[in-house]
């Protein structure tokens, strides 16, 4: 099933730009038919509050390998035949990118799938902590996101047993 | 066996710093076993740990569950759920 998929796993505070990395992904190839990209972009409220910026705390050394274990899996399960993904640390402003998947595959549904797959287990199972910065006139508040059971949901079905078709 | 403990976000808030190294106790095997003994070294300790069921926990860099032992671990990381992405 694997296709030799090139994988890029980057952490980084700079912003990035998609476009450029799905076009790396696919550039001088024929046997891609499909990219799909997901971009992650900081919302300006939170809980109907406006928000002055999200800091993001990682685990320097474990998110990586996190996610490269995430990424080997995908490209277990699906026919990719590359994958990028970047998350950005540090402070971030309202309407600033956080987060990017660009999956690239032969046909659209392993790309789809597979981005959608990346996503929902880099909300639940990569250290990553968000902290919410609001300001009220000179009186600046930082609290943590609470983690979202929505989230942990969208990451279990994933979980769903593969059976394997067998013939007695 | 002097073990490399880390804290993330509100956990390393509570503690009151990123990273410690700690002689682990004989008695100690598992890791919910080490929440307990840490939650008894003081208020900030007892505050960061009040609910271990909530906080997640990794063995050199891979997530483990409560029932994980301790014994071989070079450096064990305690956080709050993730929420990254």
């Amino acid at each position: 099933m694997a296709m030799n998929a090139k994988s890029t796993v980057l952490l980084q505070r700079e912003p990035f730009d998609v476009a450029a990395e799905a076009a790396k992904l696919s550039r001088g190839r024929a046997d891609i038919g499909a990219v799909v990209t997901f971009t992650g972009i900081c919302r300006g409220d939170e809980a109907g509050e406006p928000i002055a910026a999200l800091t993001l705390e990682h685990y320097p050394g474990m998110a990586e390998a996190e996610i490269e274990r995430h990424v080997a899996e995908a490209t277990q399960r699906w026919p990719l035949a590359g994958v990028t993904v970047i998350h950005r640390y540090g402070r971030i402003k309202p309407g600033e990118d956080i987060v990017m998947v660009v999956t690239a595959s032969a046909h659209r549904q392993a790309a789809f799938a597979a981005a959608e797959f990346l996503m929902d287990y880099l909300k639940t199972r990569a250290p990553f902590w968000k902290q919410v910065e609001k300001a009220s006139g000179k009186t600046i508040t930082k609290t943590w996101v609470d983690a979202k059971a929505s989230d942990d949901a969208a990451a279990e079905r994933w979980r769903a047993p593969r059976r394997k078709q067998t013939v007695e | 066996m002097t073990t490399k403990l880390r804290y993330f976000a509100w956990v390393r808030e509570r503690v009151g710093k990123p990273e410690e190294d700690v002689e682990v106790p004989a008695g100690v095997a598992t890791v919910g076993e080490l929440m307990t003994w840490l939650a008894g070294r003081g208020e900030e300790y007892a505050h960061a740990f009040e609910n271990p069921k909530v906080i997640g926990v990794a063995i050199d860099r891979t997530h483990v569950q409560p029932g994980a032992p301790v014994r071989a671990a070079s450096e064990i990381a305690f956080f709050p759920p993730m929420t990254g992405g």
